[in-house]
């Protein structure tokens, strides 16, 4: 493990921060701290940066314990928020910052900021003030400054947060293609799963002050470990009446949640569900709303109101419309865990699904 | 409709222009214009004499000096407790940023009879300052003298550079500083390249508000310095000046508030010309 953080505990007086912390992340890759706000991710973010002090446990980088070593000496880079580019100085003044701290020769500081400035696409943009850029390039800046100094560990604080959504996927792509290739272990804090899922090699999952589960985005996606990562990622719905829906029982759970991808709805006469058109149950479509790629349908069954997608290349439907449903599976949870539960009706049947 | 109620606006525009163009003529320009007139009402060649005397001349340099002091005091204590009030959490923050005001709502009579009980023969700081005399066999005198002057000075115009800098640093935040701070440049570092630049208009400003009262200031100055020709500062003179009652000093006393006219219109037109500069300035860097 290149960052290592054992132990850590954090109070803001009697508010808990950070309980129990404990991240390990490889050398070499891009990992997301994913929570709601006030989760505690900008703390932990900032307590390896050296910004804010633990109360108690180690933060290991590279094998050293770091807690007490100044933040300047870490060898880390910080994208901050709002990228905190010094507005007095132009784009080269602010990647030559850091560099003349350190006292680099002049020729050296040319060289290094020239091969930044390529490698990030700044190319003449070097005599610009901050606010002479777009949110794009202000970001590019912040990127370029943070490596300027050829840190092993780049630290971002929710890096996309000020940026219009349009560009936003586009500088996702960009930001990990570019992390990669320059190979710094890197660590960003994001409130947007599709952000750190699409971003990401690793997600650490945060909540109330503590890890709830860390892995790489598939593993988190299709195994949540407890109750708040499988409500919280994913477009997930608590359903409490769960065992009230054919081929799931009650068992000891206490409710579960369904993803729209779980549930399948089609029409009477539908052949292609016809192997498995006993197992489904009735459901009346109380909704419908155009999502650009899909429809979204809620449907009522019994009690339960499931929410699914319906291509558009399918029939249209209409509300009021009775039809067939299925549920594939769901994530069913107790007090802590979170349990995959298969339709077991359906277990070792043929299916065809959308 | 519209053009109804387009040239009602316009109507209304006019009379306020006219109101305030008047209440400003009356009020101000035609005050300063007679200062003027009445300081050259006996010749140039007397208007000349009256500002070499000797007490004029005397009053010149001790209000000069005065300025100068209190700016400089003044200009390194707003940068520190603004620094301090904006950068910094601490307990008693509010407090200290409520004590700084007090000269803007005291009257300065009391701000200089207040100096006058503490330093003065009566006053509790009076022992210790004899106790320093005798230790170092100097004579220092704060009441009616130069130091007592420029305390009241310094005392006065406290707010104005750090009332002028707090609001730009509280708007700049503190991030940029923590950037700087995490690449490991030191503090001074810091205020030089990050916080400097960014204040560098207010402070100016600051400054020029700071001297200009600085110049002027007659009641806590009044309480402490009585000896003309000595400690008077110009504003003490001109009011000797005029009390002697002769008309050729009151001619006199016009001549030297003549000096101070043309010293607050060069420190307004100053300050026009940095508030123009900074607005444009401002305007590359801010988004």
């Amino acid at each position: 493990m290149y960052v290592e953080l054992k132990h850590i505990h954090k109070n803001y007086g009697s508010y808990k921060a950070s309980e129990d912390i404990n991240i390990g992340i490889e050398k070499g890759k891009l990992a997301a701290l994913l929570g709601p706000s006030g989760s505690g991710k900008t703390t932990i973010l900032r307590m390896i940066a050296g910004l804010e002090t633990p109360d108690s446990g180690d933060i290991i980088i590279d094998g050293k314990r770091v807690n007490d070593i100044p933040p300047a000496e870490r060898g880390i880079g910080f994208v901050f928020q709002n990228y905190a580019l010094f507005r007095y100085m132009t784009v080269y003044e602010n990647l030559a910052f850091g560099l003349e701290i350190k006292k680099v020769p002049k020729k050296q500081i040319r060289e290094r900021i020239m091969e930044l400035m390529e490698l990030t696409g700044l190319n003449g943009l070097e005599k610009r003030y901050p606010n002479q850029l777009s949110g794009g390039q202000r970001q590019r800046v912040a990127f370029a400054r943070a490596l300027a100094p050829n840190p092993s560990l780049l630290l971002l604080d929710e890096p996309f947060a000020a940026i219009d959504a349009k560009i936003r996927g586009e500088l996702r792509k960009w930001l990990r293609d570019m992390i990669h290739k320059v190979g710094v272990t890197s660590i960003f804090v994001t409130h947007d799963q599709d952000e750190a899922v699409e971003a990401a090699d690793e997600i650490i999952i945060t909540n109330q002050g503590r890890i709830e589960q860390s892995g790489p985005p598939l593993q988190i996606y299709k195994s949540p470990g407890t109750p708040f990562v499988a409500e919280f990622i994913g477009e997930s719905s608590k359903v409490e009446g769960y065992h009230q829906l054919k081929g799931f029982d009650k068992g000891k759970y206490k409710g579960a949640v369904i993803r729209p991808e779980f549930v399948e709805s089609f029409k009477n006469d539908n052949l292609k569900f016809k192997d498995i058109i006993d197992y489904s149950e009735e459901g009346v479509i109380e909704d419908i709303s155009f999502r650009g790629n899909c429809l979204e349908v809620k449907l009522r069954v019994g009690d339960i109101l499931l929410t699914t997608h319906r291509s558009l290349e399918r029939r249209p439907v209409e509300i009021g419309e009775r039809m067939h449903v299925i549920v594939y599976r769901m994530y069913a949870y107790d007090d802590d865990r979170a349990y995959l539960l298969e339709n077991k009706e359906l277990i070792g049947k043929e299916m065809i699904t959308f | 409709m519209k053009s109804n109620r387009k040239s009602g606006s316009q109507g209304i525009k006019w009379v306020l222009i006219s109101v305030s163009v008047l209440f400003m003529a009356i009020m101000l320009v035609l005050p300063l214009v007679s200062v003027i007139v009445n300081s050259l009402s006996l010749g140039i060649p007397f208007y000349l004499k009256s500002l070499h005397t000797e007490y004029t001349l005397s009053a010149l340099m001790v209000t000069l000096l005065a300025a100068v002091i209190a700016v400089l005091v003044n200009t390194f204590f707003g940068i520190v407790a603004a620094w301090l009030i904006t950068k910094f959490s601490f307990k008693g923050k509010q407090t200290l940023a409520a004590l700084i005001d007090i000269p803007f709502s005291i009257s300065p009579v009391i701000a200089g009879l207040a100096f006058l009980m503490t330093f003065g023969r009566l006053g509790w700081a009076n022992s210790y300052i004899n106790q320093i005399n005798q230790l170092f066999g100097v004579d220092i005198k704060i009441v009616f003298a130069l130091p007592g002057v420029v305390l009241a000075t310094i005392f006065v115009t406290f707010p104005f550079v750090s009332r002028e800098i707090i609001p730009v640093l509280h708007a700049q935040g503190t991030d940029e500083e923590e950037a700087a701070a995490l690449m490991g440049a030191s503090g001074f570092y810091i205020f030089r390249k990050i916080t400097f630049p960014h204040i560098k208009w207010a402070l100016l400003y600051g400054v020029i508000l700071c001297t200009a009262r600085a110049l002027g200031e007659f009641g806590a100055v009044n309480a402490l310095s009585k000896a003309r020709g000595k400690t008077f500062t110009l504003p003490l003179e001109i009011d000797a000046l005029y009390l002697a009652g002769s008309s050729d000093s009151i001619t006199a006393a016009f001549a030297v508030s003549s000096i101070l006219v043309i010293m607050a219109v060069t420190v307004i037109v100053a300050r026009n010309i940095l508030e123009y500069q900074a607005g444009k300035k401002q305007g590359r860097y801010e988004s």
